[in-house]
């Protein structure tokens, strides 16, 4: 799309986009080709002369027993975070939107978790948690439950889950009250007349309005469990116990700069490149067609 | 009897959201209340987990020795000071530099016709889909190399590049009527006196909701400030916390972990809050 009025200089526009095409360049398309080219090469134990080795880093990669059980972790996770995060904000943006008294404060009060750092989220959880100091992990203890999430795998797991889950709540929220704010309140009451009780009303005229922004969120909420929540897991559990809690991308972060394996850990960001790009597409198609409806 | 029964009913079935939402608020609110509740009693007290739910007396001594000191009583940490200044540092330089590039590059593809203009555009919107995170290795050899380790250009200049705000702009910029740039045009005014004159304060309102969220994008930083930085005096706050957090054994001055974490919290809740309004346009139209 291009305006019909323009400005015709010449070398202005070039200079208006200089800064943000050079950043481009030099930060994202540049790492992007290394990564690339890394992963299809493999380095001596020198660096200094690397081979053409074709997709032997790829099959390395995916055979290795390991990264598999990582996928698995990824796939538990994100699944497990979207899920939660996306029906709990819907379950709270319902009610606030219903014309309740004190809507507005309801919403101030659930929107500013938005703010904090997912690492930050992960450390109030730990204050919470923690076996020995946090409140409720002693008194899961004293109950009888052996609770501690640095030794046990899939209580680790939970915890990073809920930990990342409930800092996501208030962006779906937010989203999701702003969808049902653009439902026509018209249809609603029509179908209220003709008797229809809330929770029909919900399955059968706002589930289905709200779909473009369900979409959306299940989108957005993929691609941060998948990276965003580096710090969760880092400040929680740095991956472990064992590697319960590890994920594509804190594998990534593993491989290439704790152990020092470029040749694998590019191959694994290349995977990861695909996975977004795909994600991204997939967005867009269904932007596309939000605009043709409208 | 009946009217009486169905009456009460309604009102229970009007209470039950005001339940769920005020149950929603604490689960959101508790964690923050207990690390508030800690910052302001000693070590040993939080170290032996019976944190009492009521405020204790050391808070002033807490937060000042957090703030200023670099070793608590078993633990040796930047001061929270000079985390608190990278980070704000860190926070504004991306926010505005974000919106500087994009709202100038978003003016050129929107407002001239030239050779490559859609390249330009398309070589912008691929960086929508490389986040940071999948290309952490060969960005951070290319900051090595030009020797930006430890400094704030290495640690803001690679995240600066934006597509979400060009396209926000660029939208924004296509919605301009024609005839305020004819009448520019007749009166004499040249492409940058219309961009300063008539663009940039038509965009006031899309920039402070801009500038929210990438404040708060920018404050929450983790992976790379995590790999750009080595010295403790370049530190950011929250990779501070972590830090200072360890193995995170039970004996350790929980006392000024929390302290740093409520610091930590401040100021981009305080920028949510406060400016909400912005701060809920700026999410949802930038995410369009």
């Amino acid at each position: 799309m291009q305006r019909r009025v323009i400005f015709d200089n010449k070398a202005l526009p070039y200079l208006l986009l200089a800064p943000q095409v050079a950043v481009t360049l030099i930060f994202f398309i540049w790492p992007a080709a290394q990564a690339v080219w890394q992963s299809v090469h493999l380095q001596d134990a020198f660096g200094l002369r690397s081979q053409f080795v074709w997709f032997e880093n790829f099959e390395a990669v995916l055979a290795d027993p390991n990264y598999l059980d990582t996928v698995r972790v990824t796939a538990v996770f994100s699944l497990s975070v979207t899920a939660l995060s996306m029906g709990v904000a819907l379950l709270l943006a319902v009610l606030a939107d219903s014309r309740i008294r004190g809507a507005g404060a309801y919403k101030t009060l659930l929107i500013w978790p938005y703010a904090l750092a997912p690492a930050v989220a992960a450390v109030l959880w730990m204050f919470i948690f923690n076996p020995e100091i946090g409140l409720l992990g002693r008194a899961l203890n004293d109950l009888g439950y052996a609770w501690d999430y640095r030794l046990n795998g899939e209580q680790a797991l939970t915890m990073v889950i809920l930990a990342a889950s409930w800092k996501q709540v208030s962006y779906n929220f937010i989203f999701f009250l702003a969808g049902l704010q653009a439902i026509p309140r018209s249809v609603l009451e029509a179908a209220s007349i003709d008797g229809a009780s809330a929770v029909r009303r919900f399955w059968t005229i706002t589930f289905p309005l709200l779909s473009p922004t369900t979409f959306f969120l299940l989108v957005v909420d993929v691609v941060y469990a998948f990276f965003e929540t580096f710090g969760t897991i880092h400040a929680l559990t740095h991956g472990g116990p064992g590697k319960s809690t590890e994920t594509l991308i804190y594998r990534v972060y593993q491989d290439g700069v704790i152990n020092n394996d470029l040749g694998g850990s590019s191959a694994q960001s290349v995977i990861l490149m695909v996975i977004v790009i795909a994600l991204t597409a997939i967005q867009f198609r269904f932007v596309e067609r939000k605009v043709h409806y409208s | 009897m009946r009217t009486d029964e169905s009456a009460f009913g309604r009102r229970l079935m009007d209470a039950v959201p005001h339940v769920v939402l005020i149950l929603g608020v604490l689960i959101f609110a508790f964690p923050i209340y207990i690390t508030l509740i800690g910052s302001t009693w000693d070590a040993g007290t939080i170290a032996r987990g019976n944190l009492p739910l009521t405020p204790g007396g050391e808070m002033l001594d807490n937060y000042a020795r957090a703030w200023n000191e670099t070793r608590g009583d078993r633990i040796i940490h930047t001061p929270v000071r000079i985390m608190m200044m990278n980070s704000l540092i860190m926070a504004l330089v991306i926010a505005l530099g974000k919106i500087a590039i994009s709202i100038i590059s978003a003016y050129a593809v929107a407002f001239f016709r030239f050779p490559l203009r859609m390249v330009f555009f398309w070589m912008i919107f691929i960086t929508l889909m490389l986040p940071v995170e999948v290309r952490i290795i060969p960005t951070y050899e290319v900051v090595a190399n030009m020797g930006l380790i430890d400094t704030y250009a290495g640690l803001t200049i690679p995240l600066i590049a934006s597509a979400t705000a060009t396209l926000l702009f660029r939208q924004f910029f296509l919605t301009i009527p024609d005839e305020l740039v004819e009448a520019a045009k007749i009166d004499g005014a040249g492409a940058l006196r219309f961009f300063v004159d008539v663009v940039l304060p038509l965009s006031r309102t899309n920039i402070a909701a801009l500038f929210v969220i990438l404040f708060i994008y920018g404050w929450n930083q983790y992976l790379w400030p995590l790999l750009v930085t080595n010295s403790g005096d370049m530190e950011t706050v929250v990779i501070g916390i972590t830090k200072m957090i360890g193995n995170g054994e039970a004996a350790t001055d929980w006392d000024l972990i929390m302290a740093t974490t409520v610091l930590a919290m401040l100021p981009p809740v305080a920028v949510v809050v406060l400016m909400q309004r912005w701060f809920v346009k700026g999410l949802v139209d930038s995410e369009k």
